[in-house]
């Protein structure tokens, strides 16, 4: 190995998979389906998320193709409405929420607390079959006329103006919400209960810690979106008039029960991706993350304030001026702990001995568009600026920033970082680099463009738009495209390694967390021996000694 | 540029023309506006480049070829406050900012020349007082601050203009206001930008601003024959309304003669002010509006009268200042054989052309 | 391959205790197991509190603005069946305190009769409720279904309106009970709901129960069920002052 990688792999002239672990223990499609093993459960999950990852990007290929002219010629108004709800619905409920949590937070918090398993294990396969129902049942909407809402179901145009499959998505949704309370029921209550001896709140990596706070989020705010989604499909069937204002209902109402989850959905979304980000920054330089204390309570302290700054998607929607000022001081709060998470990063590296793979890539990635949509959710928050730039393609541009920079390459990095332990080997480095570069620069051809139209005022969600925006569009396009192939590269080359890559070892890393301390890929119960915790989180001093042991103890 | 295929050529000037970078700014919040934006964006591009400073040069500097050893550090309570407070200092002064233009957005002056806009699937309706409507457009003068009173006959629509960088809510049931002060005369887009369904992209029109000669020209070229306040009156006699809502000692209802405005005590004790909301809320759902003194005796107008037809009525009551008005109504409906024909002949309030109900529309 | 570089406990003593048959492997502990499942049901009772909320939200939100029509509303239920069924529920919540106290001694007859009684009061409460719901529903107050507000703008012709001496409601305000009745429909119907799947469990649990499964020391299931029931019972103590006792403040 050359001095630029910390790369520790086995000789592969003797190396070989362990025959004993959770892959091939059991046989058969069966004990798949039947498993309690949140390992396997993890890989389900992947491969399922996958699944829906690439049919919202296909929609979201068509929506580019769409806007490439200024004209709806591609498709009719309608088609592209229902196509733009789908991929909102689809990348939102069926892939970014449960992404990191349901693979890399199922696979590794159990391993990275020194536990057997998740606390619930059939409660964590009965989370996967509610999601694939979930997951069907959307399809099958989708495939039987599909819906035209959006994703956000405003009332009362969800209610009574339309008549799309609004009750079968409405349906789809809420099951997989169900799916999404019980993945973060488990991870609280393992987190609490199932810590190995030595294991202290402040010994826990902070990939826990994120995870910890998004659960917080998913078991008190996923019920309030099933109770919206439940009166949606009541108001549209029986016609009960609480969205109503014919009947003196309030539809404001709903965007206030439909906010105070989906706002914290979008840290649902992002905090799994920090942690993952504090894992791979602090291993591949080296060195523990600086502010551990402080990285922790940050994504705490998100989790807190994320459930009061709701309206601040409805600061133009005649809630009163003073709401306002309330809802936007609370948004500048919320801001801050996501610039000390940047700037605790930034100084991990300081002083480090840092290498470049794949997994450092994608997170320096995450670093600079987290801080780009980061800084422009600034400009939404701030109440005079969001009136011009509210629902107009600076709101897409954001959130894709932050959901498709920061969660996507952060799924991406943790993928990768993770994949030699969950396969037992090596994806290959060099394709897996152009992949993270060229996820890059396809994201950002895509979207920057987008924060110039939305300034420009194009509002989101036209099928056709004036034509002075359309240079910009085609730029966006021509992105999307570069974007596509940067996603398709990693299925390709992840499949192939999974025959053909180098055997991996039990720590090609050289990383601190438990999980790498045990065979890969690990046995069923994860280790052989329940282990001790006996130091700090990301010590690699630590490390150093047992290997000095070990190498003593050999010689 | 021979080498240039003509066609690519002709491609690219229709590109150039095709690309703004940045919106015009035509009216009076749009400068202020834009200071705000492009403040925040300089803090964001400093932030930014921090980030990208640290991040690559700690890249160069520890690699793992300079620096084979890292150097365990625990972090730094003062580097981390450093990055705590400035921060959150350069929010809040964006946060007070921020404030202070939503808050010039959203209060319009008094002397504000009111034009109500109902938005419904997939039009906007403009009524001026002056008895103007327009569909997906809107004339204005500039110069002279304008506010706009906006209702979704609907779902959830939004009006925004770019150009002058406001944008509010039409919402369904409920008035929502804002205002603006056109300051280069020029034709803007005008767009919804809350999705509003089927045809959703094109709910879109345009801003006209004049100068205020043209306006007056326009004006004069687009009018109905009748103002809004005209309209709303002919609506008032053939409700009736006059019946109970006049001056006599005996009147079933209150004086609606300067109401506008007006401090009112109602009868479950809370004391109001009768503005455009108030009085569209009294007529639709009057018993949570009954003015003290008064029995809850008036029947309720929901959905008898259009969204339209409650702006007139609204716009009549506005305009109200003398109870000449209201005895003209009560004389046209007393000579009225029937409810039928309320085109009646003589009298202001049927001046116009014929037939009264005319203000009773039910799209 | 070497071992692993983790410090180990003494595997030789953890082998030598036996588990109980129920222990799940994954757990350390029977003491772990218990204490997690447990922890497991009150995060899940908070999800629940969040579920309701949402209703108890609207409810806020439209009484505070129809609070005539609500009154109003509110007089078409039968105080008396309500009060009834919080005795009874308070009851069955007695019962199913002596179930789990019975399951901790293991005392296996006092479980299954606990049990029992606790099933038969979750019957007579849903019994109640139908006899309330066919009251709406033969006097066409069920939101969306041939509502009619005759009972509110002509009081004199309902009896149950002329018990309280009813004053008449203006039109637009009378609509608004339609409201009142989607939530007690609503708040009520998620409420019985509740009830529903907690008595099929207390079935399943009977029948258990009577092989002798909760009374060998492993009495998880019996708590957990005990806190899920008795927080179906506390949504109903909100519920019952909320929807049926608006205007006895005054």
């Amino acid at each position: 190995m050359s001095s630029a990688t910390i790369v520790n792999l086995p000789d592969q002239s003797t190396a070989k998979i362990p025959k004993m672990n959770y892959l091939s223990k059991e046989n058969g499609l069966l004990s798949w389906l039947l498993t309690g093993d949140h390992k396997r459960i993890a890989i389900l999950y992947l491969i399922s998320i996958s699944f829906f990852f690439f049919i919202g990007g296909a929609l979201a290929g068509l929506i580019r193709l769409e806007l490439l002219t200024p004209q709806s010629d591609l498709m009719a108004t309608d088609t592209y409405n229902k196509i733009f709800s789908m991929h909102g619905i689809i990348m939102i409920f069926f892939f970014l929420v449960p992404s990191v949590p349901a693979t890399l937070g199922n696979f590794f918090i159990p391993m990275m607390l020194g536990a057997k398993d998740l606390a619930l294990p059939k409660i964590n396969l009965l989370s996967w079959y509610l999601y694939v129902a979930a997951g069907i049942l959307a399809l099958y909407s989708m495939m039987t006329g599909g819906v035209d809402t959006g994703w956000t179901f405003t009332t009362p145009l969800s209610t009574h103006y339309v008549n799309t499959n609004v009750i079968t998505t409405g349906i789809a949704i809420f099951i997989a919400g169900f799916s999404s309370i019980f993945t973060g029921l488990n991870f609280i209550v393992t987190i609490h209960k199932m810590r190995a001896p030595g294991m202290t709140w402040f010994r826990m990596p902070l990939f826990v810690w994120g995870h910890y706070a998004t659960s917080i989020l998913m078991i008190l705010g996923t019920p309030v979106l099933a109770i919206a989604l439940v009166l949606v499909v009541l108001e549209r069937t029986v016609g009960i008039g609480v969205f109503d204002p014919a009947k003196g209902g309030d539809p404001l109402l709903f965007q206030h029960l439909f906010w105070f989850y989906s706002h914290p959905a979008v840290y649902i979304m992002i905090l799994p991706g920090m942690g993952v980000i504090s894992e791979v920054i602090s291993t591949f330089s080296r060195k523990r993350v600086f502010g551990y204390t402080a990285v922790a309570f940050s994504s705490v302290a998100i989790a807190v304030f994320g459930f009061f700054v709701w309206a601040h998607h409805m600061f133009i929607m005649g809630i009163s001026n003073y709401s306002v000022l309330i809802f936007s001081l609370l948004t500048m709060l919320v801001a801050v702990p996501s610039a000390i998470k940047i700037f605790n990063w930034a100084f991990t590296l300081y002083k480090g001995s840092i290498t470049f793979e794949t997994p450092m890539l994608y997170a320096f990635g995450f670093m600079g568009l987290f801080t780009i949509g980061g800084m422009t959710g600034v400009f939404l928050g701030t109440s005079g600026t969001d009136i011009h730039l509210t629902e107009t393609y600076f709101i897409v541009a954001h959130f894709h920033f932050v959901m498709v920079g920061g969660m996507l390459m952060a799924f991406l990095a943790g993928l990768h970082f993770w994949w030699p332990k969950m396969t037992g080997r090596m994806y290959p480095e060099k394709i897996s680099q152009l992949a993270a570069l060229v996820t890059f620069i396809g994201f950002n051809l895509t979207f920057f463009p987008q924060f110039i139209l939305g300034t420009l005022g194009m509002p989101r969600r036209y099928a056709s738009y004036p034509p002075e925006f359309q240079v910009l569009n085609v730029f966006s396009t021509a992105g999307a495209t570069i974007l596509g192939v940067g996603y398709l590269l990693p299925v390709l080359y992840l499949t192939w390694s999974l025959k053909y890559g180098e055997i991996a070892g039990d720590n090609p890393w050289q990383a601190t967390g438990l999980e790498w301390q045990t065979q890969s890929p690990p046995l069923t119960e994860n280790f052989r021996e329940i282990p001790i915790m006996d130091h700090e989180a990301y010590d690699y001093e630590w490390l150093e000694r047992q290997k000095e042991k070990e190498v003593a103890s050999v010689g | 540029m021979s080498h240039i295929s003509p066609v690519l050529w002709q491609y690219l000037v229709k590109w150039l023309t095709n690309f703004a970078l940045f919106p015009p700014e035509a009216s009076k919040i749009a400068p202020q506006m834009d200071a705000l934006y492009f403040f925040i964006v300089l803090v964001s591009l400093v932030g930014l480049t921090i980030v990208i400073l640290l991040v690559t040069s700690f890249s160069i500097l520890y690699s793992k070829k300079r620096h084979p050893v890292a150097v365990q550090i625990e972090g730094s309570t003062l580097l981390e406050a450093t990055w705590t407070i400035i921060p959150l200092g350069l929010f809040l002064v964006m946060f007070v900012w921020g404030a202070l233009i939503y808050f010039r957005v959203y209060t319009p002056p008094a002397n504000a020349m009111n034009i109500y806009v109902v938005g419904k699937q997939w039009m906007w309706k403009a009524e001026h007082p002056g008895g103007q409507h327009e569909i997906n457009a809107l004339h204005i003068p500039i110069n002279r601050p304008i506010q706009l009173t906006l209702i979704s006959q609907d779902v959830f629509h939004s009006f925004s203009i770019p150009a002058f960088r406001v944008k509010r809510e039409a919402i369904p049931g409920r008035y929502t206001s804002v205002w603006f002060e056109a300051t280069t005369p020029g034709t803007y887009h005008l767009f919804c930008t809350q999705y509003c369904g089927t045809e959703h992209s094109h709910m879109i029109g345009e801003v006209v601003a004049l100068t205020p000669d043209d306006y007056k020209k326009w004006l004069a070229s687009s009018t109905s024959g009748s103002s809004l306040a005209q309209n709303g009156e002919r609506l008032f006699a053939s409700l009736s309304c006059a019946a109970c809502h006049n001056t006599k000692p005996d009147a079933r209802g209150p004086s609606l003669v300067n109401v506008y405005g007006s401090k009112l005590r109602l009868s479950n004790g809370q004391t109001v002010i009768a503005d455009d909301a108030y009085l569209r809320e009294a007529i639709l759902s009057p018993s949570q509006h009954i003015t003290q003194g008064f029995a809850p005796i008036m029947p309720t107008y929901q959905g008898q009268i259009s969204e339209e037809g409650v702006i007139a009525l609204v716009e009549f009551i506005k305009n109200l200042n003398s109870d000449y008005r209201v005895q003209q109504t009560t004389t046209t409906t007393d000579l009225l054989p029937e409810s039928e024909g309320k085109a009646a002949s003589g009298g202001p309030a049927a001046a116009g052309q014929n037939p009264a109900g005319k203000g009773m529309v039910t799209q | 391959m070497s071992d692993s570089p983790v410090m180990t406990q003494g595997v030789m003593e953890a082998a030598k205790h036996a588990h109980p048959p129920y222990q799940r492997h994954h757990f350390e502990s029977v003491a772990q197991q218990a204490d997690a499942t447990n922890f497991a049901m009150w995060i899940f009772l908070l999800t629940e509190i969040m579920f309701f909320g949402g209703l108890f939200t609207a409810y806020l939100i439209l009484r505070n603005w129809y609070y005539p029509a609500f009154v109003a509303a509110s007089h078409q239920l039968n105080i008396g069946w309500g009060t009834g069924n919080t005795a009874v529920l308070i009851s069955s919540s007695f019962t199913m305190a002596m179930g789990v106290w019975c399951a901790e001694t293991r005392r296996k007859s006092g479980l299954v009769l606990s049990l029992v009684l606790t099933f038969l009061l979750g019957l007579v409460f849903l019994g109640i409720k139908t006899i309330e719901y066919s009251e709406k529903i033969e006097k066409h107050h069920v939101p969306g279904f041939h509502y009619s507000v005759q009972s509110f703008v002509n009081p004199a012709s309902d009896p149950d309106s002329v018990a309280y001496g009813d004053k008449p409601l203006a039109m637009d305000m009378a609509r608004k009970t339609e409201l009142y009745f989607f939530l007690y429909f609503a708040m009520t119907g998620m409420h019985a709901l509740h009830m529903i799947i907690g008595i099929a469990i207390l079935g399943y649990m009977i029948f258990r129960a009577r092989a002798g499964a909760y009374t060998n020391g492993h009495v998880t299931f019996v708590e957990n069920f005990g806190l899920y029931w008795h927080f179906v019972d506390i949504i109903w103590i909100f519920l019952f002052p909320l929807l049926y006792l608006i205007s006895r403040h005054q």
